[in-house]
């Protein structure tokens, strides 16, 4: 069966499927279970009243629990034992070899950097951009153009910014752009920007902050505009000047929204694995956590360190869990 | 005020200039690939991608006619001809030429070299040549380098060969034509407000699309010296039936549990509100050995539907937070007045809460559509075997990225290829994005 035609029939068995388990499983519910009809009638109602939420959230419920919960428990477990000695429980051992390899701290000095540097010039770069074209008539155009990014896969990015960084040896016309402006400017022969121990990290960086950008303009961009009118007229009367009324008006009340388009990126951060296995594969210096896990996992099959790796990551995802979680139940009294 | 208003005025400029430098920036690094890949590789080579729109010098590297095309003249055999004609290179001016590929601009037009393989040549500015030789030439021509202003010039021969012969092109022209159909079909059906008139553009430049696809089809035929590594097209067609089914059944499935938690009173609501919301951050990462185990154990294996329950499973936090806010904020008399007519649960859920959630409902087809689309490293693990049958388009990307780092051609044209659909769907539902956006980030 060709691909499109497998993709066709289990979009329709899927569909089918879904819909005919509510429609089924709430017919069976009404009609057989509790049938609203005979002595029991109004405890019948009430009895598949109290059942039926639970039939509309069972296929949802049942995928996150087999999907996102299990395998978290289930990395744990794999993260205590050991492959090569048949799954036997080693303790923390895993966790000690982890900690043994240069290439882990790498990973871990590189994956600090990344969370110091790309969610704060991500956020700054969309406040700017979101401030600046609120106030002109083209600013939707130039807001869509910088959002653009957004759309382009984090793989399709990296061959745009390797194509960016591209070098040719001195002599040869340079086709990257970012040597042909270092030698316009005076550099002395065309570099590799990829292969500069801990620069090449930085230069990793602006792939993702180009892309991120986007995002944070367009939060913050609604948040500006949901600033009370009054504040600012107030402050105007009062003589501020534009700096003044953006950095003491209008930050401080969307200081929330940062905080979260903060986060938000912080996550992506953690997480950030297409962009260094696409361009660099972690080699020159700029391995990544996520990188370095998949290496482990996929490469030298070392599950048990992977694992590990895998949970170091949830580690440090927790406490914006918590924070999130808190927040959310917070807004919901 | 009068100070306001000019303190305002000044600073105008500045932000015109200021955003107009950003969108720039921002552009540039895309423009940069998307002009080189409608150059030859030559081209690329030979000139940055700014330089694009400006005449070239260039050095090319041409061949004389073969060993058939000598002339006996007396005791000469005499090879004449045109080297930018032999080469369909048009019309274009010698400035320099030499026989070595290390020396391009060893001699002037008009001047005659010894070649070392005996016998002399000479090359016209206008690139007619004429080769002496006193023995009998064999073989193919003699190689000569030259030096020529070559005006810009731009060519989808790079798309034909990552996508098969005239397959952009065609794509581009059905594309075109149902847009207008489409814009017709808007323009007739502008008051339409209800049933399916609203839909009928997108419908009807679907169906034409579709039709013309299976009428004229897409490809002239193979492509000269594609190779199958190269060939983008079946990875096209697999990262569109990974996206596809990974788009719809989430929404299905999170849209029901969506509305229980939004709309029916039962113990626990909030507590399992929290789950959703805590599981929006767990890193996918962990989840990798666990499934692809369990996909193993339980017989599923690698292929299309594993990846298709991994990105449903996946997708799930986001798509009920979503719909779950949305429907939260849908107006209470609706539901109860319906709840007092007698409608049974399921009938408001598709009757009323379905319709009325579309925007929601667009906003994380979008997004997921976009994710499954981008994705590589959930493809590499559930999907992605030994064979390589199945390759997505990002993985092809990075493949040829190792394989063909140096080939710019046909990394451009590859990643346009993968890039093109999701600009589409951005640019054309830009609006729903964003509303998603607003609405997912946690507040």
């Amino acid at each position: 069966m060709s691909p499109a035609l497998q993709a066709l029939v289990t979009i329709v068995v899927g569909v089918g499927g879904c819909i005919g388990y509510f429609y089924f499983s709430n017919l069976i519910l009404d009609k057989v279970i509790f049938p609203a009809r005979g002595v029991n009638i109004g405890r019948n109602i009430n009895r598949a009243n109290m059942v039926r939420p639970w039939l509309f959230l069972f296929p949802a419920m049942f995928a996150l629990t087999l999907y996102l919960t299990y395998p978290v428990f289930e990395t744990l477990r794999l993260s205590l034992t050991s492959r090569s000695q048949g799954g036997a429980f080693v303790g923390l051992e895993n966790y000690q070899k982890m900690f043994g390899e240069t290439k882990f701290w790498e990973a871990v000095r590189n994956n600090f950097l990344w969370l110091l540097v790309v969610p704060g010039l991500s956020t700054a770069f969309g406040l700017l951009a979101a401030q600046l074209t609120d106030r002109i008539k083209w600013g939707s155009i130039a807001k869509s153009l910088v959002f653009m990014p957004m759309a382009i896969s984090f793989v399709g990015a990296s061959v745009i910014w390797k194509f960016v960084y591209d070098a040719k040896p001195l002599g040869q016309e340079q086709i990257g752009i970012l040597n042909a402006i270092y030698l316009g400017l005076g550099g002395a022969e065309p570099q590799q920007w990829l292969t500069i121990p801990f620069w090449n990290n930085f230069f990793l960086m602006i792939v993702l902050i180009w892309i991120q950008t986007g995002f944070a303009m367009v939060i913050l961009s609604a948040a500006l505009r949901g600033i009370p009118e009054e504040t600012i007229e107030a402050a105007i009367i009062d003589g501020a000047n534009p700096f003044q009324i953006f950095f003491k008006i209008k930050v401080p009340q969307i200081m929330g929204t940062i905080v979260v388009v903060w986060t938000t990126i912080t996550l992506v951060v953690l997480k950030v694995f297409d962009i260094v296995f696409a361009m660099t594969n972690g080699q020159w210096q700029t391995q990544v956590l996520a990188n370095y896990m998949y290496d482990k996992l996929f490469r030298t099959l070392d599950w048990g360190v992977g694992s590990a790796a895998a949970m170091f990551i949830m580690v440090l995802v927790t406490p914006i869990l918590i924070w999130n979680v808190r927040n959310a139940r917070k807004e919901m009294r | 005020m009068d100070n306001i208003a000019g303190s305002k005025s000044s600073l105008t400029w500045a932000v015109h200039i200021s955003v107009a430098a950003l969108v720039f920036l921002w552009m540039l690094p895309t423009v940069g690939l998307f002009i080189s890949s409608f150059r030859t590789a030559d081209q690329i080579a030979a000139s940055g991608w700014w330089k694009a729109v400006f005449p070239q010098e260039q050095n090319l590297t041409l061949r004389t006619g073969d060993a058939d095309s000598a002339v006996r003249e007396g005791d000469l055999y005499v090879i004449e001809g045109n080297l930018f004609e032999q080469a369909d290179r048009g019309a274009l001016t010698v400035s320099a030429w030499g026989t070595s590929a290390r020396d391009f601009s060893a001699y002037e037009a008009g001047e005659t070299a010894e070649l070392r393989g005996g016998g002399t040549i000479t090359v016209q500015d206008d690139g007619s040549y004429r080769l002496e030789s006193a023995e009998e030439p064999s073989g193919r021509g003699q190689r000569i380098f030259v030096v020529s202003t070559v005006p810009p010039e731009f060519t989808m021969s790079n798309y034909d060969t990552v996508l098969g012969k005239d397959v952009a092109q065609n794509i581009v022209i059905y594309a075109i034509a149902s847009l207008i159909f489409g814009g017709v079909l808007w323009y007739i059906f502008r008051d339409t407000e209800r049933g399916i008139g609203p839909w009928l553009p997108y419908i009807g430049g679907i169906l034409l699309f579709a039709a013309l696809i299976a009428l004229f089809g897409l490809s002239s035929g193979r492509a000269a010296g594609a190779q199958t590594t190269d060939n983008m097209s079946r990875a096209f067609m697999s990262t569109l039936t990974v996206t596809i089914p990974a788009t719809v059944i989430p929404i299905v499935i999170a849209a029901f549990a969506a509305y229980a938690l939004a709309w029916m009173d039962f113990p626990g609501r909030a507590l399992l509100i929290a789950y959703i919301v805590a599981l929006l951050v767990v890193p996918l990462q962990l989840a990798l050995i666990p499934l692809l185990k369990l996909h193993l154990n339980i017989g599923i294996g690698k292929g299309y539907l594993g990846v298709w329950l991994a990105h449903t499973g996946f997708g799930l936090p986001l798509a009920v937070y979503l719909l779950r806010n949305y429907m939260v904020g849908l107006p209470r008399d609706i539901i109860e007045n319906a709840k007092v007519d007698g409608a049974t649960d399921f009938q408001i859920f598709t009757r009323i809460i379905l319709p009325l959630s579309f925007p929601a409902l667009a906003s994380f087809a979008i997004f997921q559509f976009l994710w499954t689309w981008n994705d590589l490293l959930v493809a590499k693990v559930f999907l992605i075997d030994a064979t390589g049958e199945t390759t997505v388009m990002t993985n092809q990307i990075v493949e040829l990225l190792g394989t063909r780092g140096g080939n710019w051609e046909i990394l451009a044209s590859a990643a346009f290829v993968s890039i093109a659909v999701p600009l589409v769907v951005f640019f054309f539902m830009q609006k729903y994005l964003v509303r998603g956006l607003l609405a997912g980030s946690v507040k």
